[in-house]
Order: C-alpha cells, then structure tokens, then sequence
C-alpha cells in the first residue's frame, strides 16, 4: 500500500500533464526498444540504450544536432562567440526555459547560468559534491577530451557562460551537442544533497526536454508524457511508451500486430518482408560507420606497407557487402563515411585484382605467402552484422593469394582487452561517431595518442597526425576540409586499417507514423513525431 | 518429527557453500572483463581501467573478492550491479513478482492439462488417445521453448491476432506498481480491461513455460495410475460394484497422485529455468531475462547474488516437499 500511495502523485502529475489535451483523445506512440537503460543519466554511461531513454527525450544541450543530420544548431545556448585565438566561448543562454517536474521536485526557477555550471562542474571536479556520486566515473566526457581540454568555465551573468580552454579544439562545438552534456538542474541536484539522497539525481532527474519520464519498470516499460511547457512547443504525441522488446524477431512481430510504432534495429534477414508490407514504411539511410579490418603494424609481416596494400587489393569487398550485409550496406574506402563532410571522394579504392596482390606480395618478399590469424568480433553491430561470416571470406580471398589464415574469436571484453594489447595480427572492428566531426573519426582510430587505445592497428605516422591536429586547432572548415582530405591520402596509401563498409541503417515504422527522421548518429528522437489515426 | 527436519536443514548448509563457490568459480572462469564490455569500442585507458577496477574491488585477489561475497551474504548484502549500481536485492525483488506469476500460471496450465490427460491416457490404455497423449507429450517434453515460443506468437498473435505478441499489458493502460503482480495491480487499478488485457498476456507465455511440465506430469501421472489400476484393492472395488469413475477418482487417483506431487514440486526448478527463454521472447521483465543480460556484461553480483537466490528457493520448495513426504509418509520419516 505504502508504494501505492508513493506512486499516487505521479498518476497526478500524469493526469495534470494530458489535462492540456483532454478535448481530443491521447495519441500514444509506442517505441519498441532494445533493452533497458542503465539508468537515467547519461553523463555517466555510454549505451545508445540509455541515451535513447534519457538524453534524447527528458534533456538540452547548449548545442545540439539539427534532426536527421550532423550538423550542431544551438540549443540551450541563444548563441555562441567564439575568441579569434580560439581558446575562449561565450555562450548566451536561452531565457523562460523551463525544467520538468517529478514526483518530489517542484523548480522554482528557470533555467541559468547555474545549470550550466552544475552539469560541466560535476564531471569535471573532483571538488564538486556530486563528483563522486554515482560512482565517480565519467567516461564520455573523459574519452572526449573534455577534462584536458576545459580550462574553466565562468559565469559571466545568470544568462552568459564562458568556456575556457586549454589550447584550441575545433570539434569542442560538436562535443557540446553530445549526450553527457545534457544539462540537468541545479535546483533538483541541491534539493536531493540536502535531503542526503544525491544518487536520487540519477535515477529520476528532471530535464528541459520534450518528455518527461512518469514510470520505469526494469525490462518492461518505460512511460513517459508530453512536457507541457516545453521551450520548442509540445511534442505532437501525448504520450510516449517505450516497450522494452530484447529479440529483434520479436520487435518485429510487434509491429506487425500494431504493438509498437516504430522499432530499431531489425534483423537483415526480414527487411525483404518489411519492404513489401503495406503496413510498413521501411526508412532507411547510409549509418554515420565504418567496419573495417585493422592490420596490427607492430606484427610481422604488416608493418610493410607493400603486404596491407596487396591484402587490400586481394579481398573482394562487393563479395562482402552481398553476403554480410545483404545489400544493407557500401563498399567503404576511407576511414569515415561518405556522408561526412570532408570525404576524399577523389581516392580510388584498392580494387580487388589477386594477380597485383600476389605481384606486391612477392616485392614485399613473401612469394608464397605466408600464415596469419583474422581475428573476428563475437558481437553484432550496425559495421558488421556478422563478422565470423566476413572473416570466412577474406580468408578465402586470401588464400587465393597464398596467404593462410585462421579466425579467431574471443568474448567481447577479452577480444577488446587482447585487441588493444596488440595481441592481433588482423582483426575486425568499426566505429559508429559520436558527434560528426571526422576528428571523432581520424583521431579516435589512427591517431599517435589513440594507439594502445581506439587505434587498434597500433600505426603512427607523423606528416598523418600532424595534419590531424592542425585540423583539430583551426576553427577555419575549409582548412579543416583540406587538411583532412589530405590525411585521407596519406591514409589510403599507408593502408592501416582496411575499410570494408558503411552500413545502411533501417528503421521500421508503422505507416501512421508521422515526421520520423532517422538520426545519422545512431539516437532516436520522438519530438517531432505525429501519428495518423 | 523434529530431529528429521532437523536432519534435513543440516544438509542446506554445505549445499549452500556449494552453490556460492559454484556460481562464484564459474562465473570468475569465463573470460572477460566487466569495465571492457561497459566501454565498448571506446576503450577504456590502461589508468582508468585500474581506478575503475578499484573502485569496483575486481582488483583484489579473488579469494578476497569470495570472502568478502560470502561476508556480504551473511550479512544480508548481496552487493550492487557493477552496471546499474543498484543493490541485487533490490533488482531482484522488482522483477521477481513477475517470474513468480508467469511460474504460477504456467504450473496451473500445467497441472490443469497434464494430470486429466495422464488419467484418461491411463484408464484407455492402448488406444488412439493414450497414445496421441504420450506422443504428444514427448513432443512437449523435447520442444525448444524458444522455437515453439516464436511459433505460437506467429500464428495466434501476429496471423491470428488472438493474443497479444509480448510485454505484460497493452500500452494504454498505466498501471502502478503496487504489488508487482500485475494481475493484482490491474485489477486494483479498477481501469476498464486492464484485468482483461493482463490476462490475455499471460496466455501465450504460460503456455509456453508450462509445455514441459505439463508433458511430464502428464506421462508421471499415466504410469503412476497404471500402476495403481493393476492393483488388488482396485479390482476389489470393483468387484464390490462401486461405480467405475468413483474407483479412479476416489480409489485409484489419490493413490496415484503422491509420486505425482513430487513431481510437480521439482518442477519449481524446470519452472524457473525455462522462465529464462520464455521471458526474453515474450520480453517478460522477470529474473530470466535479467541473469541472462547480466552473463554477457560479466556483471558479477548479480549473478552470483541471483542464481543464490533462485538456488535457496529450489531448495526450500525441494525442503517443504521432502518435509510434506515425510508427514505424510511415515515410513520415509523414520528410515533415516
């Protein structure tokens, strides 16, 4: 009874939020999602589950990403100045922004300058109170940089903030729109301190977003309602339902019986029978990935680019995308997508030709081959929907050349754990970006800094990393533009990685589903969407 | 009385050692690593790696990481989620009323059909039923649940579209969550359909959880009969002229129904573990699906606290059926 009654003022505030509505009837749109979140904040995780559940419906961020591409708009912030030496932002805030209200917390104040500081403060000092709660580990804002790179942050007034930082990064802009930046209130956070409850903050926070969240069930449901007050306008749906569905044949099976509205990641295997059912509009659009097979250069014999080079020219990819992908996917030839600014559309790709493999292979001196293991992931993601599978076929297509080869396989942890220990000769791996900036590409894979960690080919080429960090320290695009295209040569003719493909993401929804547009990050956003009746 | 239960609880405690360095070795044995899984393709620095083992205590010696497991236990605390950070028990207990009633509604569909189908199997031996039952059956008893789970909601839900394909109630209805039951919480609601739409959950899933126990006691219940049928008493009954359903119901059955009560109470296991498939097809929030999940991220307590847990019930239902014989049987009682 106790829980009950615990529950009785979030009916209240559910009821009061569809009051607003009570004329016509309440339009639910129904997400079959892929599991349960780790929790509520996203400052402190890194699945797309949790962000999908939290960041991308419940928050802000000063900037954010303009629907459906990768292009940064501001958000939270009005606009932003940035120094000509590129070290300081001043960022003006959005005034009469409101935060949602839950169960025990009722804001007083709009959003300021204070919650600006509150998000960035917690991730970044240990001095904050609320540095260590929740476990004190901010992944994402660490692996971003963040914590070397911001200087200090100074509130100039209650709606100007300044970023100061260390020395100048480009993509910081793009940092800003990604999800651990979602900004939390001030308010929330010192109530809980005070009542000695701060990890309460993490599981039930309040954003400025277009949902706000009434219920949570572990692995079953996840409700929430349309926040009224919201800066953009309502969202177009009452109310928002994630019905938390594990099995991909499952989400589908929903979707047909009308159980859900739209549903992520679908088995390849079925998205034939999707095309063809009249209840169902198939999206699709080419994924901000790459997949590729990364050449361990500190291993014998790839450290010698004629032998990456002759391997690139001896696998088939078309063979691959045909097999693997079943047409859901490209034949990649640089290290970041097409659909990213600063593609080298000018580089021609290693075709498969087994005769010019074996010719390189012989200058490199290894007439015969020689033996070496592929090591292939034991997961599934959006790059390689079977990677066992496509290790099979660079196998065959190596062996036509004289190289032997056998897979290897490990449990995700330890296949990353050994990968990263530079126990591989050749492995499978990919990248899907966080903020679309090709930094978060070029940098992350096959940087100097990134070996031992993101760069699994362990390659460090200097004249590459020096133009990777020119770009990086320039706000200028079109220099960035030429300093990246640049690298992509360099790239290409070093071959550390071998790009295999870009995925297509596909994305199911019923045919009254309105206004979905499929976010090339990865995210799922529902404000926007309408459903027909 | 005493001394026998007694007896019985003496042996709980090595058994209970057994299943903490059990579940504890097996689960440490599988490679991999916890803070590898959480960072994905990111990776996490060798630096942070360590703070984070560290602040998780994976960077202890393992049989320090043990005692201190069995320290938590003995002291009610089966520690928290490496990824939730929420305490096991508290997890457990959220989802467990869900497994329960999938468990008890699955056992009732089971009992309801497998019982009269091995009486009737028993009493028309030989025929064209009996023999359709123990086919069946066997079909029943060796079915993948995840095949025949997929295969049920394809033609009822998605072709038909009788039942609902998952989840515990339609979307429309915002049920608290006052007992975790949500039969109960449904009807308390007072909504309109809601009780209705929970039930219609229920169906396909149970039906699916229930399929092998109900195969088994289905078969345990025919041979049991057989068995008593061919009886002495039984041919005096009804050579006394006794009406033949009153000699098996009332003379035969209750005879024949002990072994079967066993059978049923070590179902409790098959119950449970089955529950792990059926509720990730039917995207069922109980215990299954959470263990499950909670393998392939190597998050160690919940394991190890939730097969505990799920271990101590099998042993307590197993305790009261093996104490229930033994009052009702004086001759187990007093053998040991």
């Amino acid at each position: 009874m106790k829980k009950g009654l615990a529950a009785l003022p979030l009916a209240i505030i559910a009821t009061g939020a569809l009051m607003a509505t009570s004329a016509q009837a309440v339009s639910t749109l129904v997400y079959c999602s892929e599991g349960s979140p780790e929790g509520f904040n996203p400052e402190l995780y890194y699945s797309g589950t949790t962000f999908d559940a939290s960041s991308k419906q419940m928050f802000n961020r000063l900037m954010e990403f303009k629907l459906g591409t990768t292009e940064v708009e501001p958000g939270l912030a009005k606009s932003v100045d940035v120094s000509d030496d590129g070290l300081v932002y001043t960022f003006h805030l959005r005034k009469g922004v409101k935060f949602q209200t839950s169960k025990d917390f009722t804001p007083t104040r709009d959003f300021d300058a204070d919650d600006v500081l509150f998000t960035f403060n917690r991730q970044r000092l240990e001095s904050n109170p609320y540095h260590k709660v929740g476990g004190g580990s901010y992944g994402y804002f660490d692996d971003m940089g963040m914590d070397k790179l911001i200087k200090n942050i100074v509130k100039v007034d209650d709606y100007t903030v300044k970023f100061v930082l260390n020395h100048p990064e480009a993509p910081f802009i793009a940092n800003l729109a990604m999800d651990f930046a979602s900004i939390f209130s001030k308010q929330q956070a010192d109530q809980y301190m005070k009542a000695g409850t701060p990890e309460k903050l993490d599981q039930d926070p309040v954003g400025t977003g277009p949902f706000q969240k009434v219920q949570y069930q572990k692995d079953s449901v996840i409700r929430y309602v349309a926040f009224k007050d919201y800066w953009r306008g309502k969202a177009k749906v009452d109310r928002l339902v994630f019905s938390i569905t594990p099995d991909a044949s499952v989400r589908y099976a929903k979707l047909k019986a009308g159980e859900c509205d739209v549903m992520p990641y679908p088995n390849p295997a079925d998205l034939k029978q999707m095309k063809a059912d009249p209840n169902i509009n198939l999206l699709d659009q080419e994924g901000l990935n790459v997949g590729y097979l990364a050449f361990n250069v500190k291993k014998k014999p790839f450290g010698d680019v004629k032998v990456r080079q002759a391997l690139s020219y001896a696998t088939d990819k078309q063979a691959i995308i045909d097999s693997v992908f079943q047409g859901a996917g490209k034949v990649a030839k640089n290290p970041i997508p097409p659909t990213m600014w600063s593609y080298n559309t000018s580089i021609k790709d290693y075709q498969y030709d087994p005769a010019k493999a074996k010719k390189l292979l012989a200058e490199a001196g290894y007439p015969d081959g020689f033996t070496t293991t592929i090591w292939a992931m034991p997961v599934q993601r959006p790059y390689n929907p079977n990677a066992r599978r496509m290790a099979e076929i660079i196998q065959e297509d190596w062996a036509k050349v004289g190289v032997k080869a056998s897979i290897v396989t490990y449990e995700w942890g330890e296949y990353l754990k050994r990968a990263k220990a530079g126990e591989a000769d050749s492995l499978l791996i990919g990248w899907t970006g966080d903020n679309g900036d090709p930094d978060n590409f070029l940098y992350t894979l096959l940087s100097c800094d990134a070996v031992g960690g993101g760069n699994y080919s362990e390659w460090c080429n200097k004249d590459f990393d020096d133009l990777l960090i020119k770009a990086k320290r320039t706000s200028d695009i079109d220099k960035r533009i030429k300093y990246y295209k640049e690298a992509q040569v360099i790239f290409h003719e070093q071959a550390p990685f071998m790009p295999i493909a870009n995925s297509v993401v596909y994305v199911p929804v019923r045919k009254n589903v309105k206004g979905f547009k499929i976010d090339p990050l990865g995210g799922f956003y529902f404000y926007n969407v309408s459903k027909e009746d | 009385m005493f001394q026998f239960i007694f007896r019985r609880l003496s042996l709980v405690i090595p058994t209970f050692i057994g299943i903490t360095l059990l579940t504890f070795t097996l689960i440490h044995m599988i490679p991999g690593d916890p803070i590898e899984v959480m960072a994905g393709e990111h990776g996490v620095s060798a630096e942070r790696h360590a703070e984070l083992a560290a602040q998780l205590g994976l960077d202890q010696p393992l049989y320090v990481q043990y005692f201190d497991y069995v320290n938590g236990i003995l002291h009610g605390d089966l520690g928290n989620s490496l990824v939730t950070h929420e305490p096991v028990m508290k997890e457990f207990l959220t989802l467990f009323p869900a497994t329960v009633e999938l468990s008890i509604c699955a056992a009732i569909f089971a009992i309801l059909i497998g019982l009269p189908a091995g009486i009737f199997a028993a009493v028309k031996r030989g025929t064209i039923f009996d023999h359709s039952v123990m086919t069946f059956s066997l079909t029943g008893y060796s079915m993948p649940i995840f095949w025949w789970a997929l295969l049920l909601m394809l033609v009822f839900s998605v072709t038909l579209g009788w039942t609902p394909v998952s989840g515990r109630i339609d979307v429309v209805y915002w049920i608290d969550n006052t007992t975790g039951f949500m039969l109960i919480d449904s009807w308390l609601s007072g909504e309109k359909g809601a009780f209705s739409s929970a039930v219609s959950h229920l169906i396909l899933p149970s039906i699916v959880l229930g399929t092998i126990p109900m195969a088994v006691i289905a078969r345990m219940t025919r041979s049991s009969m057989l068995e008593v049928l061919n009886e002495d008493y039984i041919r005096t009954a009804r050579a006394k002229g006794i009406a033949p359903w009153r000699v098996i119901v009332i003379h035969a059955l209750r005879n024949a129904l002990i072994p079967v009560i066993t059978v049923i109470g070590l179902q409790v296991g098959t119950l449970l573990s089955g529950a792990i498939l059926t509720e990730t097809v039917f995207a069922w929030p109980g215990i299954g699906k959470w263990l499950i999940e909670s393998i392939s991220r190597r998050d160690y307590p919940v394991v190890q606290g939730g097969i505990l847990i799920v271990a101590t019930i099998i042993i307590i239902v197993n305790l009261l059926v093996d104490i229930a014989y033994g009052v009702v049987n004086p001759r187990i009682r007093h053998s040991r």
